[in-house]
């Protein structure tokens, strides 16, 4: 269980204090699945960055499992189990999909054990596997290796910044199969999705709706989607980025 | 005094450090330590002799020779000395052969050590070859490790040649320089690896003339420079036919460390294609994050990012 009380975070623009996040009270409960949705600007990447450390609060305390983490850095929460899939996977010069999954499982698995996390989320392993992470490959392809390399570290909490953002149409529907999936798997974690998208509210235990850096709703998804439908929290379609690349199921 | 004939452990590891040899290889060998020849086996199909006046080395390769092997590693750990060395390689029509070469050197002593590796390639017609050269130092003295190679390619028509050379540690000065001339068809590749640290000084020249129609030249160099380290990568493309030519320089720069990209091409041909890169940064911020994210240090991330780069 992850838990966040009273996090606020400020930056400092053009010399003036701006405040991203406003003492927001959250917590993420074992065994669910909560998308945070809300406007542009809310505050919601910042949110999921502040979890994983990348950001520090300006005040307020995190706890994973009631022990403070506040103060602990990236490399420590991600020990403690969790996970983190960029809104822009990172891309890489040299290192290969194999060694980022290795990296990500923290020990020498065999291809074929690295290439089952690529078959997860429908890339033909085969093809990917001694790809160089770089720009070669699509903004699909690369994000789909990216929620890869979260689902081969088996956190306990794992986030996903926007995973729909930046992705063709097919990628998306397959991106849906892939988080039905870890929710019906999910025994022993919880899964945290930033997303204003509708199929992924759908499958969500939770929904929090955060707007200018506050907490707004925050519910059961029964009681809380019904009124976002068709606002800026919950879009029907997906933005068509590039064109659609080929399937990979196809080995 | 000499070390005796035998290799020691640091002479060993220093050939598996250059040359991935435990022992002495398969195939055509020339060893060459401190100096001397410890060691030398030619094949039915690859002749080597010492040159009459003593300088070194000239290796012939039977037209049509297929997958065979050459490996010429070079230690030295004998701290002071200083040696040149002339190779020429002369590769028959059609032969397919991979050639090692390298130098090692492990200096305690206080004095310098240098070898200045002058190796020449008569490539002949359709012909392939694959050319491996790693430098290595080693050794905790204050003598410097210094090596200077030379690298002539004289490619004929329709041949290849894969260059690999790599100098990831150790060596304190560097000044490499290497020319090749290709006719009609020829295709050279050359992939770079360099690292420097500490007040290590690199530089590496090439000039590529691409004579002949169909030539092509990829020249890619990929290096990290650490600490005060100072690189030159100093790359020309000269195409005079309907030739194809690209070069580019990837560097990250760290610590304190300095690097001079300097591009050059020069097109006498209407139909010559040239293109050149250069790129030179720091590792980006997101990177190390991404890493750390997946559980490693910092500095666990940096050294991932520099392994895959330099791969």
């Amino acid at each position: 269980m992850l838990e966040l009380k009273n996090i606020s975070f400020d930056v400092d623009a053009d010399g003036q204090n701006k405040e991203i996040v406003r003492g927001v009270d959250l917590v993420i409960p074992d065994e669910k699945l909560v998308v945070v949705t809300g406007p542009n600007g809310g505050g919601k990447s910042t949110l999921a960055r502040l979890i994983m450390g990348i950001e520090k609060p300006t005040s307020g305390r995190i706890y994973l499992n009631g022990e403070d983490i506040t103060d602990a850095s990236i490399t420590e929460r991600a020990k403690k189990g969790i996970g983190f899939a960029f809104q822009t996977p990172v891309r890489f010069k040299g290192l290969q999909v194999l060694d980022l999954i290795r990296i990500a499982a923290g020990k020498r698995l065999s291809p074929a054990s690295a290439c089952e996390y690529l078959a997860a989320v429908g890339l033909c392993a085969k093809d990917y596997i001694d790809r160089e992470v770089n720009s070669s490959l699509s903004g699909g392809e690369l994000k789909r290796i990216e929620i890869a390399t979260v689902l081969a570290r088996g956190s306990v909490l794992s986030v996903f910044d926007e995973p729909e953002a930046g992705i063709d149409l097919w990628s998306f529907q397959n991106l849906i199969h892939v988080f039905e999936r870890m929710r019906e798997e999910i025994s022993g974690s919880s899964i945290l999705i930033i997303s204003h998208q509708e199929r992924i509210l759908n499958i969500a235990d939770e929904v929090i709706v955060l707007k200018d850096g506050r907490i707004a709703e925050q519910g059961d998804r029964e009681k809380i989607l019904p009124d976002l439908i068709g606002t800026a929290s919950a879009v029907r379609d997906c933005r068509v980025l590039e064109m659609p690349e080929r399937s990979g199921q196809t080995c | 005094m000499l070390k005796p004939k035998k290799m020691d452990e640091i002479q060993k590891r220093l050939l598996m450090e250059i040359a991935g040899l435990h022992e002495v290889p398969e195939g055509a060998y020339n060893i060459r330590s401190n100096g001397k020849a410890i060691g030398r086996s030619s094949t039915a199909n690859i002749d080597i002799e010492s040159k009459d006046d003593g300088t070194g080395l000239d290796i012939r390769i039977k037209p049509g020779t297929k997958k065979e092997s050459v490996h010429i590693p070079v230690v030295l750990t004998q701290s002071g000395l200083s040696e040149v060395v002339y190779n020429d390689f002369y590769v028959g029509e059609d032969a397919d052969v991979v050639i090692v070469a390298g130098c090692g050197i492990d200096n305690c002593g206080t004095a310098n050590s240098q070898h200045d590796g002058i190796h020449r390639f008569f490539v002949g017609k359709g012909a392939r070859v694959k050319y491996v050269e790693k430098h290595y130092g080693s050794g905790d003295g204050t003598g410097k490790r210094i090596l200077n190679p030379v690298t002539e390619v004289y490619m004929e028509e329709n041949s290849s040649m894969e260059m690999e050379m790599v100098q990831i540690k150790g060596v304190d000065d560097t000044d490499r320089m290497t020319k090749a001339e290709l006719a009609a068809g020829a295709a050279l590749v050359v992939r770079e690896r360099l690292m420097t640290h500490g007040e290590q000084r690199a530089i590496s020249a090439y000039v590529v003339d691409l004579n002949g129609d169909g030539s092509s030249a990829d020249v890619v160099s990929r290096s990290v420079a650490r600490d005060d380290s100072y690189q030159k990568f100093d790359a020309k493309l000269v195409g005079s036919a309907a030739c194809s030519g690209h070069t580019e320089c990837d560097s990250i720069i760290m610590d304190n460390g300095r690097i001079l990209a300097v591009p050059g091409l020069e097109a006498n041909s209407v139909d010559a294609a040239l293109v050149h890169e250069a790129a030179i940064g720091k590792i980006a911020g997101d990177q190390i994050i991404k890493l750390m994210t997946l559980g490693l240090s910092e500095a666990e991330a940096e050294e991932q990012i520099i392994n895959g780069f330099l791969k």
